[in-house]
């Protein structure tokens, strides 16, 4: 029992990770139709900026805005510089075009740091894990969950009580009216690229102490973050946050219990191998019966 | 020759070597091609095996084995199939013939078929997997690194060595991730209460974390090259395991670049390996010495390998006047492995892959506090593999 709780929580963390990144990702598809790629730069420039300022000053408080702000920066210079120019042409060339942003990224991060992981420590205070009854769990897990639900809120009250919300919302479902009222789509956009940018270098940032801060970092989380936008619905934040627990959830307990299941059906070894097999296609198996079911994905923006 | 073309070669003389027939040819260096892993969390893998190998080159002045030779690097990104595309490149554009580099199995999987079966050879700097060490062994397939299996078999017999009884092992979900726990197997003599196929690109291991706890092995086995590596071991911290459950890795688990990502919390590893940079032999220290005077940052095994794997064709070039035509003669000559490896012992087997020592090493502090791999005593004497036997060469 409390391994199954332990797991959940792992999942739920993994889960935050993924909302912070499908969260930016999503937007920025639903209001802009832009298919950007190059988000899991923005999770590298966060973690790396992070982990940077975190070890030249050795306060984990200081890496925090670093982390966010050198994200936000680099995101809304994208937009200005590279993607502004895509909205108008077809899906195929903005992939073309951020998947290079990707290849530039990479190369830069290789160039300012080198190819070998960069190493953050988890600030003492939230080292250790603490006890929760069945079970001890590590508090900075702890924290990224808090974290993670805590912008989640601050993301739909943003979204669905603010000003700028309710232009994000209109840009998403009526864009060319919302043009027409005289409202700066140009600024919004530049806007909303940002905040995706923060959001995701939030997730890198976190990721950083957990996870080794490396080149390439943010292809690796971005196919499942895309798996997570699929099954959401695109341009969905509600389905990005249902998605990503989602799929954190079947990930986490296919890896964990798939081998015990099947371990009592064959021999170890085959039960093992296959288990990793299966469990590494759960989620897209998860993503292909969610679109035979509902083939905009769980929530859909646009009716 | 007539006059016209006796003008032009004299014109593009220095230049060109192009209308220059026989002996000048000699002058033109013998082209190497390097595939390896030199982007991605792999990445400093290549780097260091790129960096020793080119470092070889230098201290023999832009030579191996007196033969010049212009080394062509190129980044496989860890996918097999661009590894495949470089190396066509490499042998139908440049005329290559001489191939090495690959870090990563499933990448030398795809690649080196492909190189045999255009007639060229290969030398393996790192990846040795099993389905090319037995019955698929080939006449122009060298590994100087070692068979992926032995790395594990050796970790597994330091298990032994060291008295554990129930061990929990993970390694990637691809064939060295499953060399690796075939190989621990072979050799551990204790139960083994928990096997765990991690993802080749998994970075987040928590869940992996609460099943060893769960278990209560007495020891963990883990095998995961680079960036991964680091994450396990610092999440294995994270999750208090380290105090409670010592750890068994071979020496891909734990380099000098995973050392020091990880720092303390690694203290009391146990690592096996066939080469440390403490090792007091002449070899070893020269390499040591010149490789932090260029490149003055920790040396890897990979490091180590890279220079081997240039020893071993420097010595083959040298016996052979510089060709790689006559692969037969090519071969005749390496086997032989008249060079001093950096490991001490080393020969090649009847599937042309290394017969070696191997080592335990323990990580602990230096007289600075900082931790340090050393070297505590050999674990098994002049090993082969498992597969030499299925190999009919």
């Amino acid at each position: 029992m409390a391994l199954v709780l332990e797991q959940v929580l792992n999942g739920v963390q993994l889960g935050v990770m993924l909302f912070l990144l499908a969260a930016g990702l999503t937007l920025i598809f639903g209001i802009m139709g832009v298919i950007n790629l190059a988000h899991g730069s923005l999770y590298m420039v966060g973690a790396y900026a992070a982990a940077f300022v975190a070890q030249a000053t050795g306060s984990f408080l200081l890496a925090i805005p670093a982390g966010l702000a050198a994200a936000a920066l680099v995101g809304m210079a994208i937009e200005y510089g590279v993607v502004r120019h895509l909205y108008a042409r077809d899906h195929l060339d903005q992939v073309l075009a951020t998947f290079g942003l990707i290849l530039f990224f990479n190369q830069l991060v290789v160039l300012l740091f080198g190819r070998q992981p960069m190493f953050v420590q988890i600030p003492p205070a939230l080292a250790g894990a603490v006890d929760l009854g069945f079970f001890s769990y590590p508090v900075y897990r702890l924290c990224i969950i808090a974290v993670g639900l805590a912008t989640a809120g601050a993301l739909f009250w943003l979204i669905q009580r603010t000003r700028l919300g309710m232009l994000v919302r209109a840009g998403a479902t009526h864009r060319d009216m919302v043009q027409a009222l005289g409202v700066d789509i140009r600024l919004l956009y530049t806007v909303v690229f940002g905040l995706g940018a923060l959001l995701a270098g939030l997730a890198g940032l976190m990721a950083g102490p957990l996870l080794s801060v490396q080149v390439g970092m943010g292809e690796q989380i971005l196919i499942l973050t895309f798996v997570v936008v699929v099954i959401g619905g695109l341009g969905s934040v509600t389905g990005a946050f249902a998605g990503a627990l989602l799929v954190g959830v079947v990930d986490t307990s296919l890896r964990a219990f798939l081998p015990g299941l099947l371990r009592g059906l064959m021999t170890g070894s085959e039960a093992d191998a296959l288990a990793g097999g299966v469990s590494a296609m759960g989620v897209y198996l998860l993503m292909a019966i969610v679109l035979l079911v509902r083939p905009k994905g769980l929530f859909p923006a646009h009716g | 020759m007539s006059v016209i073309k006796k003008a032009a070669c004299g014109l593009a003389a220095g230049v060109s070597i192009l209308c220059l027939g026989g002996a000048a040819a000699a002058q033109e260096p013998l082209k190497i091609g390097m595939v390896t892993t030199l982007s991605g969390p792999g990445g400093y893998l290549g780097q260091d095996i790129r960096d020793a190998f080119n470092l070889a080159v230098e201290m023999g002045g832009g030579k191996l084995g007196g033969t010049p030779v212009q080394v062509l690097v190129e980044d496989d990104a860890l996918k097999p199939g661009q590894g495949k595309q470089i190396a066509d490149k490499f042998m139908k554009t440049d005329k290559v013939k001489l191939l090495t580099g690959i870090v990563f199995s499933n990448v030398a999987l795809a690649v080196v078929p492909d190189v045999l079966d255009n007639d060229g050879i290969y030398v393996s700097p790192n990846a040795g997997p099993s389905t090319l060490a037995g019955k698929e062994c080939h006449r122009n397939y060298f590994v100087v690194s070692w068979q992926n299996d032995s790395l594990h078999e050796s970790a597994g017999q330091n298990a032994n060595n060291l008295g554990f009884k129930k061990a929990f092992i993970l390694a990637p979900n691809y064939q060295a991730g499953k060399d690796a726990l075939e190989g621990f197997k072979r050799m551990f003599k204790g139960e083994i209460v928990g096997e765990v196929f991690t993802r080749l690109d998994q970075t987040d291991f928590a869940a992996e974390m609460a099943q060893i706890r769960n278990a209560k092995p007495d020891v963990v086995f883990q095998f995961h090259p680079g960036g991964a590596g680091i994450a396990f071991l610092r999440q294995y911290q994270q999750a208090g395991l380290i105090e409670s459950v010592p750890m068994v890795v071979p020496s891909p688990s734990m380099d000098a670049v995973t050392l020091k990502a990880v720092g303390a919390p690694a203290l009391g590893l146990n690592v096996s390996a066939q080469w440390n940079s403490d090792f007091d032999n002449p070899a070893s220290k020269e390499f040591v010495e010149a490789f932090t005077k260029k490149y003055n940052r920790p040396i890897t095994y990979y490091a180590s390998q890279g220079y081997d794997t240039a020893l071993a064709i420097g010595a083959a070039l040298k016996a052979t006047g510089g060709k790689v035509d006559n692969a037969e003669a090519f071969r005749t000559a390496m086997l032989k492995a008249d060079f001093k490896s950096v490991r001490g012992n080393f020969k090649f087997g009847r599937n042309q892959h290394p017969i070696q020592d191997w080592y335990s090493m323990r990580v602990e502090k230096d007289d600075a506090g900082n931790p340090v791999i050393r070297t505590k005593a050999k674990i098994l004497s002049d090993v082969g593999d498992s597969y030499a036997k299925d190999c009919k060469l």
